[in-house]
């Protein structure tokens, strides 16, 4: 298993039966890949559809039903489309229950950073501030380290994508939950040892007793 | 509505220097035909307010290609390296706008309102130079309304007086856009008899509609 997928299916075991969840591009929509049928999911993707559906089969795509990302979905039974209002107001007004979203950097106080690397990249920020101002619950996402450095650090170096904290952040190597007093290492993935966690991590951990191994579905 | 244009007819209405709102999420529902015709027209030093700039050869990252765009407000730019190179070099300048925000801003330029209060952007590159204000209690951002000289609409279906439906996600800005266009020009996969289009699923009724595009050819 690669590490994308080994995170994939760590944050699906986070989905609830019946809830609304926005799953950002790339990393975070390989999520659904692993949730359950039954549980009465809905995904939604923010260009206008909620019960976005896998990918249709080769050679019957419709162009007027994407992702996010602009690739061919399809769509679930029970499945509603709607306009850019609309999906922002399920968005910030509270009614959606999760996002998870890929990440730049986290820091000691749960805040993230992930639409911009000043002189370097900027995407813009597209939903992402209204996601993680909005949802009920934000998960990130991401892979512990880029290019050999930290992606948890002390204090965010990029800039904010919102005041709020996010509630879990989801590595290759661990389940990590901000608090009030810091970060607390809930998690440690198969085969990787907390000395290995913790030489890994910028930010300062806070080790609770017994961290149990990541449970994946 | 008052009739029927080609393209190149309706491009002709368009000054330069003229600021146009497009629909279209990386380019789903983007009126493709009509962004040809200015392209064709060659009109430039254009103010794009879009979602997004979808990618060369696509919707509105065909005006960007062209060189006809010196403005944009949008959410997202980054699928689009043609954009990003020219923000970078000075030929365009961009404003970054979080989505949710956006569309409430062009809701609120159509829809007569002096603003909204947002709490996306609070704490972020976004607040600066903006004013805060608390309403019970909660903090928010004072975002201005936005209005452009014409707004450029891709539909699924028009009828007669050109009230406009919308299929799956390219809904997305096109049925907002349509009220904060002082000139609004719809172009549609298909133009069809009075009646074809339930009143209710009517999403754009046709008194907002200045011009269709006559059917494609």
């Amino acid at each position: 298993m690669d590490a994308k997928e080994l995170i994939a299916r760590r944050v699906a075991r986070e989905v609830r039966p019946g809830s609304l969840v926005n799953l950002g591009i790339g990393l975070p929509s390989m999520v659904a890949n692993f949730v359950p049928a039954g549980l009465g999911v809905f995904f939604q993707a923010e260009n206008g559809v909620i019960g976005l559906g896998a990918r249709p089969p080769e050679g019957m795509e419709d162009r007027h039903l994407t992702d996010a990302g602009g690739g061919f979905v399809t769509a679930v039974p029970g499945a509603a489309s709607i306009d850019s209002a609309m999906s922002f107001g399920l968005i910030r007004g509270g009614h959606l229950d999760m996002t998870v979203l890929g990440g730049l950097q986290v820091d000691e106080a749960g805040h993230l950073a992930n639409w911009k690397v000043p002189g370097k990249m900027v995407p813009g920020m597209g939903g992402a501030m209204d996601l993680v101002t909005g949802a009920a619950r934000v998960i990130v996402a991401m892979q512990h380290a880029a290019k050999g450095q930290s992606k948890i650090v002390p204090k965010l170096t990029l800039p904010l994508t919102a005041l709020r904290r996010v509630d879990l952040i989801v590595t290759d190597l661990a389940v990590i939950e901000p608090t009030d007093a810091g970060l607390v290492l809930r998690e440690h993935a198969p085969g990787v040892s907390l000395d290995d966690i913790i030489a890994a991590t910028e930010a300062t951990l806070i080790i609770q007793g017994d961290v149990p191994e990541m449970m994946l579905i | 509505m008052k009739g029927a244009l080609k393209p190149a007819a309706a491009a002709e209405m368009i000054p330069e220097g003229a600021s146009l709102m497009i629909g279209g999420f990386m380019a789903v529902g983007s009126p493709e035909r009509m962004i040809d015709a200015i392209v064709a027209r060659g009109v430039g030093r254009l103010t794009i307010i879009a979602n997004d700039t979808a990618m060369p050869g696509r919707g509105i990252g065909k005006l960007v290609s062209a060189g006809l765009v010196r403005h944009i407000i949008a959410s997202h730019i980054g699928l689009n390296p043609e954009t990003q190179a020219k923000m970078i070099s000075g030929e365009i300048t961009c404003e970054l706008v979080p989505q949710g925000t956006l569309i409430e801003r062009i809701r609120a330029g159509g829809m007569g309102l002096g603003g909204i209060l947002t709490p996306t952007g609070l704490g972020t590159e976004v607040e600066e130079g903006k004013q805060v204000v608390t309403v019970e209690g909660k903090r928010f951002l004072i975002e201005t309304p936005l209005k452009a000289d014409f707004a450029l609409i891709g539909a699924w279906q028009a009828d007669y007086v050109g009230n406009l439906s919308y299929m799956l996600t390219a809904h997305n800005f096109n049925p907002i856009i349509a009220l904060a266009g002082r000139t609004v020009i719809a172009e549609a996969d298909s133009i069809v008899p009075v009646g074809v289009i339930p009143p209710d699923a009517v999403k754009t009724p046709g008194v907002l509609v200045d011009h269709l595009l006559i059917r494609a050819s």
